[in-house]
């Protein structure tokens, strides 16, 4: 059997894992891999050496991992004070979304506004110079140009700001910053 | 073995494995041999719990053009083996006391 074969045959019997997990299991296995065959087995080998999975797999091992990463056991005394401290949490989380949810709108917003004075200013400036008033026309196209420019600069600080607010926002409510 | 003895010893043996200087996965499992065989998924199910107990740290770096993953103890890291340490002179004298009754075929 060949390293992508195998590596095929783990996707599979991974299937049932969280994308991120089943990546992170595959590499590992493909690292082991490699590892053997820079040491001078052959592929065939070192897939072999890996391969017996079936005998050597140990899911008790492997059981407390994704219950830990997927499910959450709460205790009564828990949930009583999750119950009264809701006012507190509930309205600050509510508070933070808020805050999340307007900084992206605002990001956006200028995106937005400079798109506009752009198609505005551009399509003033050409009717002014149309109209017989080159000067003013042309600085206002050259107006709308710049504002287009601009509006290409922002839309890389708009899609990183939200990206980054997303990434934030994952790391801050449930501990894992990437996927 | 009882499962919650036998992943306490995995987890120690593999942060012994990497208490002097960062290791990559297959040359924990070396290290390991000839103490005990250690499959890749217990390994790697090993390695991802004692990284979400903070014991050690993870980086990825490139080797021979391809990435390869290196382990690094933690403090946290060191004090599970010194507490293991401890931990473990108290079940030998427990041992001791149980092997010292004998089993139950002496009194027959």
């Amino acid at each position: 059997m060949t390293k992508n074969e195998f590596l095929e045959e783990l996707k599979k019997r991974f299937q049932d894992l969280p994308p991120e997990e089943r990546e992170e299991r595959i590499a590992f296995y493909g690292e082991m891999i490699d590892d053997r065959m820079e040491e001078g087995l052959s592929e065939a080998e070192a897939v072999a050496a890996v391969a017996p999975m079936d005998e050597r797999e140990e899911p008790e091992d492997a059981e407390p991992l994704t219950a830990a990463k997927h499910g959450r056991t709460w205790k009564p005394w828990q949930l009583l004070c999750l119950i009264l401290g809701s006012p507190i949490w509930l309205s600050l989380l509510i508070a933070t979304a808020a805050v999340i949810f307007s900084l992206i709108v605002s990001v956006w917003a200028i995106f937005v506004a400079l798109i506009g004075t752009c198609v505005g200013s551009t399509v003033s400036g050409i009717a002014y110079a149309v109209s017989g008033y080159g000067l003013p026309g042309t600085a206002m196209i050259a107006a709308g140009l710049i504002c287009g420019g601009l509006s290409i600069f922002t839309l890389y600080g708009c899609k990183a700001v939200t990206k980054g607010t997303w990434f934030l926002s994952r790391k801050l409510f449930t501990g894992k910053g990437n996927g | 073995m009882d499962g919650q003895l036998k992943r306490g010893l995995l987890d120690v043996c593999v942060l012994a494995a990497i208490k002097n200087g960062e290791s990559y996965g297959y040359q924990i499992i070396k290290d390991m041999k000839p103490y005990m065989v250690l499959s890749e998924s217990t390994l790697y199910t090993v390695l991802k719990r004692l990284e979400s107990a903070d014991m050690l740290t993870v980086r990825t770096a490139e080797h021979g053009g391809r990435l390869r993953k290196y382990y690094r103890i933690t403090e946290m890291g060191l004090q599970r083996i010194r507490d293991f340490r401890e931990e473990w002179a108290q079940i030998l004298a427990i041992y001791q006391f149980v092997i010292s009754r004998g089993d139950e075929n002496d009194q027959k």
